[in-house]
C-alpha cells in the first residue's frame, strides 16, 4: 500500500510537530509514508469563503499531485472533509482515497491501540466536520481509551461547534468569540490539562483563547497523543 | 419581501445582541430546551431517516412540476367554492388583500400566525388603508403589541422573558382592546388567561380573518394549518370572510403526502408528538365557516430560487425552526440580527434568494454561519445548509466584482487580493515554501497578543500562535521524512 500524507497548508506552516507526530506513528505501526513536494492546500478556505475558481484549481493540484496513492493520510478532519465532499462537485470523483487520520488508523489499518503512553487528563473536541461531515464517531475515542495513563474526560456540549469557522473567525469576530467562551468554559469544566482535537485550525482557536484567558490548558492534536511514548513524550 | 432599510451587516448587529446578557441568557435557556425535547421524540421514531427521504423527496418532486400542481391547487379550490389570486410580489399580494378586506366593509380582520403575511409587510399595508390586523397567536401577540419584530420563526418572542411580557400585557393591553387586570403576575398561566380573554372578544367580533398554510393539498384544494393554541382554528371558523397568503412552495400533491409532514414538523418543531390543533379546510361549506374564501398564491422572489440548483433546496423549508434552536450562531446573535422574516440558518439562505444580496445585510448573511453543519443534521426534509451557504457566498464575492456596491468597494478588493495572492502561493509549493522560510525567520516580529490590520479581529480575544523555526516540508527535507 502507498500511503501519502497530505500534511495540509495550516500543519505544515505553523504545526509541523502534526505532521512529524504522524509520520512517527504510522512508521511505529509498520508503515511508510511519502510526501509528495509538490502538495499545498486543498482549498477549503477560497471555497467556504467564496472564491470557488480559486478552490477548483488548488482541488485539481491535489488531484495530480495525489494521483496513483493507495491513500491518502490527513491529519485534519476539515481538510479531509473538503476533499470527500466538495470535490466530487468541483473537479469529479476521480481523485485518490482519502482519509482522515484517525479513521485511517480504525477503517484501514484496523488498529485501536497504538501503543501510545500520555500520563495526562484529556478531553476531547470532536470538531464539526470530523463529526457531521465525515462521521468519525467513536473512532478517536477508541484510540484515546487506548492510551496507556491517559485519563479520559467527558467534554460537556462536545459536539457544538468552537466558532471558528474559517474566515467566520474573522468576518463575525463577536460571535466567533463569543461561540468560543462557551466551549472554553465546558473544557475548564473537565478539569483537563488537555484539549485535544484532530483538527489543528480549532485548536488554533480555543487554544489561543485558553492561552489569553491564561487557563493553563494547553491543546494538542490527537497524532501528538497518538504518537506519544514514554521515550518521547508530547 | 419586506426590506429592512439601513440594517446593519449581521456582523454589527450580532455584536450588540452578544453584550445583550439578559437576551443571551434567555435564547440559551429556550433554544436548548427545545433543542433537547426535539431530540427526544426524533429519537423515539426508528423510521425518523426514512420519514426525512420521504418528506424530502416529496418537495423535491412538487418543486420540479410546481406549475402543474399550482395548477391543480387553482383548480381544486376554485372548484370548492374558492377564488385564486395570484401575486407575484408582496407588494401586489398587499394590494389584493388590501382589496379584499375594503370589499367586505371592515377596518378590522383577526389573524392566525403566519410567516408569509410577516414577509410581505401585509399588517402595516393593512395599517395604511386604516385597517387594523390583530396577531391572536399568543407571542405574535407579544411581539406586536410590545412594537417589536419576532426573532424566531415558531417562538417570535423568544427573546423576551415572562416578566417583559407582564410589563408589556400592563401597559398596551388596554390601548388596544380589553386590559390586563391590574393585579396580574407573571406567573405563566395568569399571563395566558390575561392573553385569553383580551383575544376572546376579538375572535367573537371579527369578520374578516387572515391566515396562512402550513401545507396546501393539491389534489383537493384543502389548506392545513398547524398550530398549539386553538386562536388558528377561532380565526379559521368564526369570520365570514378568510384571506390565505400562501407562497407557492407549500403544496404538496395528495392528503397522503400530509401523512409524512404530520410526522416531521410537531417532532421538528415543539418537540411533540403531535400538535394541538391540526385544522385542514376546503373551499367554502355553504352554512358553515366562512363563506367567502380567498387564496392569494405568493411567489416573491421564490421561482427565481427555484431556478437556482444549488439554493432551491432552500424551497423545501417547512419552517419547523429546527435549524434555528441548534444553531450555535443564532444562539448567540438572536433572531433580530439576520434583519428578517426567516431568522437562522434557513434565514441565511432563505433571505438572499428572496431579496437579492443588495444590501450589507443581505450580503452579510451567507457568512453568518461558521459552517458547523448542526442545521443540516436536524433538517427533517434534509435542506443541506451548509452547501447552500457555500453557494451563496460565491454569489455574493461575484456580485461584488459586477455593478453592485456592497461592502465598500476597498474591503472587497482587499480580500479578493488576499485570496488570489492565497490561491497564487498554494499554486505552487516551491512559492510556499519561500514564504514559510520569511515566516519562520521573521517569526519573532509576530505579536503573540496584538497583530494589526484585518487579523486584529483575531488578536481581540485569542493569542497568535508560535510560527516554528522550520516548516513541516523543510523538516521533510532536511531529515528525510525523519530518517536522518
Amino acid at each position: 500500500m502507498r500511503i501519502a500524507l497530505f500534511i495540509t497548508c495550516v500543519n505544515d506552516t505553523l504545526y509541523p510537530r502534526t505532521g512529524k507526530a504522524v509520520v512517527r506513528l504510522l512508521s511505529r505501526l509498520g508503515h511508510r509514508v511519502e510526501f509528495p513536494e509538490a502538495q499545498t492546500c486543498c482549498g477549503q478556505m477560497h471555497l467556504n469563503t467564496g472564491y470557488r475558481d480559486d478552490a477548483e484549481r488548488l482541488a485539481r493540484g491535489f488531484v495530480r499531485t495525489f494521483a496513483g496513492y493507495d491513500a491518502v493520510v490527513v491529519p485534519s478532519g476539515s481538510c479531509a472533509g473538503m476533499i470527500r465532499e466538495y470535490y466530487p462537485k468541483l473537479v469529479g470523483d476521480d481523485g485518490p482515497p482519502v482519509y482522515e487520520l484517525t479513521e485511517f488508523l480504525v477503517d484501514v489499518l484496523g488498529v485501536t491501540d497504538v501503543g501510545a503512553y500520555f500520563p495526562h487528563r484529556v478531553t476531547y473536541h470532536p470538531t464539526c466536520h470530523s463529526l457531521r461531515m465525515l462521521g468519525l464517531g467513536d473512532r478517536p475515542y477508541r484510540l484515546l481509551s487506548q492510551v496507556r495513563g491517559l485519563d479520559l474526560a467527558e467534554l460537556p456540549g462536545a459536539a457544538e461547534c468552537c466558532g471558528f469557522g474559517g474566515t467566520f473567525a474573522l468576518k463575525n469576530p463577536d460571535v466567533s468569540a463569543a461561540m468560543c467562551a462557551d466551549k472554553v468554559g465546558h473544557v475548564l469544566e473537565t478539569g483537563a490539562e488537555v484539549l485535544a482535537a484532530a483538527d489543528n485550525s480549532c485548536l488554533m482557536h480555543i487554544g489561543g483563547t485558553l492561552d489569553r484567558q491564561r487557563t493553563g490548558v494547553r491543546v494538542l492534536h490527537i497524532a501528538e497523543i497518538l504518537a506519544s511514548t514514554e521515550e518521547a513524550p508530547a | 419581501m419586506k426590506v429592512e432599510l439601513g440594517m446593519p451587516a449581521f456582523p454589527q448587529a450580532a455584536a450588540e445582541a452578544v453584550d445583550d446578557a439578559q437576551l443571551r441568557h434567555n435564547l440559551k435557556k429556550a433554544t436548548h430546551t427545545i433543542r433537547a425535547k426535539r431530540a427526544n421524540v426524533v429519537g423515539e421514531l426508528p423510521d425518523w431517516a426514512e420519514l426525512r427521504e420521504a418528506g424530502k423527496a416529496i418537495k423535491e418532486h412538487t418543486l420540479r412540476h410546481l406549475d402543474t400542481y399550482l395548477e391543480r391547487l387553482e383548480a381544486a379550490v376554485t372548484a370548492a367554492g374558492g377564488q385564486v389570486h395570484w401575486a407575484v410580489d408582496g407588494e401586489e399580494a398587499n394590494r389584493i388583500a388590501t382589496d379584499l378586506v375594503r370589499a367586505t366593509g371592515e377596518t378590522e380582520v383577526v389573524k392566525v400566525k403566519s410567516m408569509a403575511t410577516q414577509e410581505i409587510g401585509l399588517n402595516e399595508a393593512l395599517e395604511r388603508a386604516g385597517i387594523t390586523a390583530y396577531e391572536t397567536d399568543l407571542a405574535e401577540l407579544i411581539v406586536q403589541l410590545g412594537h417589536d419584530t419576532p426573532s424566531h420563526i415558531l417562538v417570535p418572542a423568544i427573546h423576551r422573558n415572562r416578566s417583559e411580557i407582564r410589563e408589556i400585557f400592563l401597559n398596551e393591553m388596554g390601548k388596544w382592546g380589553l386590559p390586563a387586570p391590574r393585579e396580574l403576575t407573571d406567573d405563566p398561566p395568569a399571563l395566558a388567561e390575561a392573553a385569553r380573554k383580551h383575544l376572546r372578544q376579538r375572535f367573537l367580533s371579527a369578520k374578516v380573518g387572515v391566515c396562512g398554510a402550513n401545507f396546501a393539498v393539491a389534489e383537493t384544494g384543502t389548506l392545513a394549518i398547524f398550530e398549539s393554541e386553538g386562536n388558528g382554528r377561532m380565526c379559521l371558523t368564526l369570520p365570514e370572510t378568510l384571506i390565505a397568503v400562501v407562497g407557492i412552495e407549500k403544496i404538496v400533491p395528495t392528503w397522503r403526502d400530509l401523512e409524512v409532514f404530520a410526522q416531521l414538523l410537531p417532532r421538528s418543531s415543539t418537540g411533540e408528538r403531535m400538535n394541538p390543533y391540526t385544522s385542514t379546510f376546503t373551499g367554502v361549506t355553504p352554512g358553515d365557516g366562512p363563506q367567502n374564501f380567498h387564496l392569494i398564491l405568493l411567489d416573491n422572489g421564490r421561482t427565481d430560487a427555484l431556478a437556482d440548483e444549488v439554493g432551491r433546496q432552500a424551497l423545501r423549508c417547512i419552517r419547523c425552526s429546527a435549524c434555528l434552536n441548534v444553531c450555535p450562531v443564532y444562539e448567540h446573535a438572536g433572531g433580530h440580527a439576520y434583519g428578517s422574516t426567516y431568522p437562522g440558518p434557513i434565514g441565511a439562505i432563505l433571505t438572499p434568494q428572496l431579496r437579492g444580496t443588495t444590501t450589507p445585510l443581505d450580503a452579510s448573511l451567507p457568512y453568518a454561519s461558521s459552517l458547523c453543519g448542526a442545521c443540516y443534521e436536524v433538517c427533517p426534509v434534509a435542506i443541506n445548509i451548509p452547501e447552500v451557504l457555500v453557494h451563496l457566498r460565491g454569489r455574493v464575492v461575484q456580485t461584488h466584482g459586477g455593478e453592485t456596491t456592497v461592502r465598500t468597494r476597498a474591503a472587497h478588493t482587499a480580500e479578493r487580493t488576499a485570496m488570489s495572492t492565497a490561491r497564487w502561493v498554494f499554486s505552487d509549493a516551491r512559492r510556499l515554501r519561500a514564504l514559510q522560510r520569511i515566516a519562520g525567520k521573521s517569526r519573532r516580529l509576530v505579536p503573540k497578543k496584538r497583530v494589526p490590520g484585518p487579523l486584529r479581529a483575531w488578536t481581540d480575544t485569542r493569542d497568535v500562535p508560535e510560527v516554528p523555526a522550520e516548516s513541516f516540508r523543510d523538516w521533510w527535507r532536511r531529515t528525510g521524512g525523519g530518517a536522518r
